[in-house]
Formats: C-alpha cells, structure tokens, sequence
C-alpha cells in the first residue's frame, strides 16, 4: 500500500526528503550594474597607474622616511591621548548632566554648548595662543591671591600641548552626548534591580549601568576615534609635527605635493583599517549576553547597519 | 487583622500616602505582615498596589505615614522628636534586607544566571567569590536551574528568569520578599513553575509580600488577603474566606473579571 506523503498517519520516518533546490530568476539589471561598477574600478586603476604625474617611486620612497615616520608617531600619540582626554571628560560631563544638581547640570550643558558650538580650528588656534590671555599659569589662593607655583604660558604651551587641549576637551563635549546616550538607553528597571540588592550609586553605575551604556557607547566612539585620527591632522595650523604637519614641511623643500598628500593618505588609511578591526572586536566584547538572538535581529539593531549578506 | 500573636510585626505600614502629581495613588493604607507571613495583594491595574509594594523597599518615596521593616522605619530616622532623611549609604543597607522581584524580571543582561544570582553578595557584602558561587549554586539548585548556570537571561524562558531573578534577591538573605506580579510577564504554561518556586518558599517561612493576580496562589498559600481600589483597603481577610464569600461590591465585581 502506498501512502501519500504529508497525509495525516504518515510517520515522519516514511517521509521522503524534499530538498529545495530552485533556480533563482534572472537579474538583468543586478549584472548590468555590476558590469559598469567593475568597468569604472578597472578604468580608475588603470589611469591612476599610467599616471606619470603621480610620481609612484617618490611616494614608494617616502612611505619610510623618518620624518614621515615620525610625524606618524605623532597622530598615533594625539589620537590616543586626546580620546583618553575626551572619554573622561565625556563620562564625567554625561554624568553630571544625569544628576540631582540643576549647577552640575548647567555646568555639563555649558560646556557642551561652548566646545560643540565653535569651530576646532578656533579651539586650537585659542589655545596655541592663550599666553595673550594668561600669560601666566599658577596653583595658589583664587581670585588674584598668592601662588604657590607659577608658569610661563609660554612654556606650558608647546604645539603638542595646545593641540591636546583643543582636541581632548572639544572631543569631551561630543563623547558627553555619546556617553549620556547611553547610560539614557539602559533600561531604567536595571537600575532599580541593582539599588533593590542595596548597591549604591557608584556601584550601579559601574556594575550595572555602564557596562551595558558601553554596548551603545562602543560603536559611535569608534567612529570618533577613526574621524580624530584624521583630526588631527588640523593641527597642522599650529604646526603640530604630526603627519600632515611633516609631510607638508617635506613638499614645501622638493615640490611633490601632491606625492606627499598620498604618502600622508596611506598612512591614515592604514590607521583607520587598523582601528576598524580593533573596534570590531571590542564591540563583540561588549555584545555578551546579547547572542540568544536572531544574528539578522542583531544585524539590524547594530547602529551602523553593516553587512547584508 | 494579623495573624500574628502580639509580636512585632515584619512589616507595619501605617497610614501611608502617596501622590504622582496631583493624583493621590495611596490615600491613607495601613496594613502589618507577621513574621513568616504571606500577604496577597490584589486590586485592578492602577489601584496602587504595586506602588504600595514598592514603598516598602522605597523605590518610591511616600508623602505621608511610616513603614517600619523589622522594627526599622523605612527612608528615616528618628531624632529629637524630627525626622531625618537617611543617608544614601543607610538605605542601601535597609534595601539589603528587603528582596525584591519584578514583573519583567530585571536580570543583568551581561551576566550568566550564576553571575547574577553572585552579584549582590560579591558587591554588596564583600563576599568572597568562590564561596558565593557555592551559595549561588545552591539557590539556583533550589529553584530547579543548577543546569543553566552558566546561561544568558536571553538564553532563558520567561520562567527560567523569573527563578534566577528569585535566587538572587534570595541570595542576599532578606528578612522579607516583596513580589511585584511576578507572574504577569509570563505565558500562561510558564506560570506555574514561578509560583512552585514561591510555595516553597513561603513553606520554607520566609515573609512574604505578593501582588497577584493569581487567585489560586493567594488562596492556596495566602494568610492574608488584601483588596486594593482606588488607594484604599476594601477588603481584607483570610483568602479562603474572603475569596469564598466577598463582603463588597467592589470586591465581588472585581473577582468577577479575574476569576
């Protein structure tokens, strides 16, 4: 006796295997547009390396140099100094934009309103010149009292300090917003389940409310430390020596402009491939416990929607 | 209207009121849990009886009236005839002792089942870890979970996180448990093995305070019942009673819907 398959009484063990093996419909418009995207690269490259303006051996050259090199070391130290700079004063900003205080309060929307509302190019250009203002710096009694020490601004205020100062404290107002974000985005039950087990304040916030802010937190600051390594690069109006700074120096000496500009791009491009990755692996950190989900679910939810395979 | 024997009270709630705005949600409540005692709190959504229940932990403050635990007045201290807020370091230890479980659950969504359950110890008493893993083992062994330790709340069913989220408060040794609607988050085949884990518990002596809508568990566990409406107590009693044959109207209204 034959049974047909899916009839009720069928055991699942007499049930043939009906794989699913369908030819997708053609997508003429897909191919086409890919044949133009891959002719335009194939172009591109070509006329990019028949290029004899581009002088190729001069780039080659320079990619090592020393000064190259050390203006590279540069940008690495004000990136990660200034992010470190930024990230504390945009948790200690973010904070006290949550508190009972309305001073604190006030005093974290000002300086968010100050740092965000004028041009870094001014920032830096403020701080490279605040002996105008104070010549002099002094830790003693306020308002005019005596002091214990006493500095020239001069002194104090080298290229490298100025552009830190600029760059972390502007970065700081941006990583308030990022940071505020957030610890907003934690569910307020969290904090409630956390005070019930009698933690104080500062224990939920560092056990409970800010491990889970850093899942929203971790991709936009990732961003901010790609966009500073590039950032940086505006110090080279109070010449810096970073690698902008540098490699102008060098083509103002042997002309090739536009060579330099591409040895100073590589290495960016270099950096921010490298921070790419490493932000890649400190947002799966920060994922635990989110895993029991869908990896489409997840894929969406991402704030940088990447990858639609 | 305790069960209790002269003794003093776990929980005394005395004429307790409490506005959000202009509307007052508790308009004067007064009601004690003895030791040992499993008191049901029912009423219709927005009656007050979560907010009342959590007073009691002072996630809400009141306006008016005391709430002692244990002989110790709740968000208080008194001196010289005036009260005094207490210190923020002071709530948190009254908090210590009052376990708390919510309707959504609250597990910390980075931290496996056991980590959980070890967290207060480990922050809060400075327990040291390896012999708060052991007692963590246990609670979760006790509310039937010893196998998804090591899980993700999002690994687990509704239930499952509802017992983690019993283990942990339990895992501070409260004197007392407050439960708000512990089972209202859950599909109707998952409610069950909440409330298993709550008789155990109530059989096990702890006080407990319940917002239900669970009529069965109030009649079946229950010393009390209490019927919230509109801020107010309108009915109380042994559950089996009350339940059996309700005094009021409004009472006898609402279990008509429920029931």
């Amino acid at each position: 006796m034959t049974k047909i398959p899916g009839e009720p009484g069928t055991s699942a063990a007499q049930e043939p295997d009906l794989p699913i093996d369908a030819i997708r419909p053609p997508r003429p418009g897909r191919w086409i547009a890919a044949l133009v995207a891959g002719f335009f690269l194939v172009w591109l490259t070509y006329t990019i390396i028949v290029n004899e303006n581009l002088h190729w051996d001069v780039i080659v050259a320079y990619l090592g140099d020393g000064r190259v090199l050390g203006g590279l070391w540069v940008t690495i130290q004000l990136t990660v100094l200034s992010m470190a700079i930024g990230l504390a004063l945009g948790v200690l900003a973010a904070v006290m934009q949550l508190s009972g205080s309305a001073v604190l309060r006030g005093a974290s929307a000002l300086y968010t309103w100050f740092f965000r509302g004028t041009p870094l190019l001014v920032q830096l250009i403020f701080w490279f010149n605040i002996g105008l203002v104070f010549p002099t710096f002094g830790i003693g009694v306020p308002f005019d009292g005596p002091k214990l020490f006493e500095w020239q601004a001069n002194e104090l205020i080298t290229p490298f300090t100025a552009a830190l100062l600029g760059l972390g404290i502007n970065e700081g107002a941006y990583m308030a917003e990022i940071v505020r974000a957030g610890i907003r985005s934690v569910d307020p039950g969290q904090r409630e389940a956390a005070e019930s087990l009698g933690m104080s304040h500062r224990q939920v916030l560092r056990r409970v409310v800010l491990p889970q802010a850093m899942r929203v937190i971790v991709p936009p600051t990732g961003n901010q430390f790609i966009s500073m390594l590039k950032t940086t690069s505006m110090v080279s109006v109070i010449a810096g020596a970073e690698l902008l700074t540098v490699s102008q120096r060098i083509y103002l000496g042997n002309f090739e402009v536009i060579a330099m500009l591409i040895v100073a791009s590589i290495w960016y491009m270099v950096l921010t491939t490298i921070a790419s990755v490493g932000q890649h692996f400190l947002e799966k950190r920060f994922e635990r416990g989110h895993h029991a989900l869908p990896t489409r679910i997840r894929r969406n939810l991402r704030p940088f929607g990447r990858g639609n395979a | 209207m305790t069960t209790g024997t002269g003794t003093r009270p776990m929980v005394r709630i005395s004429s307790v009121r409490k506005c959000f705005g202009a509307v007052e949600v508790l308009k004067g409540i007064s009601l004690d849990v003895p030791v040992g005692g499993v008191v049901c709190v029912v009423g219709p959504s927005g009656s007050g009886k979560s907010t009342l229940l959590r007073c009691v932990n002072r996630l809400e403050t009141i306006d008016s009236g005391r709430i002692w635990v244990d002989g110790d007045l709740i968000g208080y201290a008194e001196r010289d005839g005036r009260l005094h807020h207490l210190s923020p370091a002071a709530l948190s230890r009254q908090k210590q002792d009052i376990g708390m479980v919510f309707q959504r659950f609250h597990l910390f969504p980075h931290r496996t089942a056991l980590e959980n359950v070890m967290e207060g110890p480990v922050v809060v008493r400075g327990v040291p870890k390896d012999k708060a893993r052991t007692r963590a083992m246990e609670l979760l062994e006790r509310v039937g979970l010893a196998d998804r330790a090591g899980h993700y709340p999002a690994q687990l069913s509704g239930g499952q996180q509802q017992r983690v989220a019993i283990a942990r408060s339990l895992a501070m040794d409260p004197k007392l448990m407050l439960f708000d609607e512990p089972t209202s988050a859950l599909d109707p085949e998952l409610v069950q093995e909440v409330l298993a884990v709550m008789r155990d518990l109530a059989a096990s002596g702890m006080t407990m305070m319940v917002v239900t809508h669970e009529m069965g568990f109030a009649r079946e566990v229950g010393d009390d019942l209490i019927f919230i409406d509109g801020g107010v107590v309108v009915e109380r009693g042994n559950p089996r009673e009350v339940l059996a044959a309700p005094r009021h109207e409004r009472f006898r209204a609402f279990l008509g819907q429920v029931l």
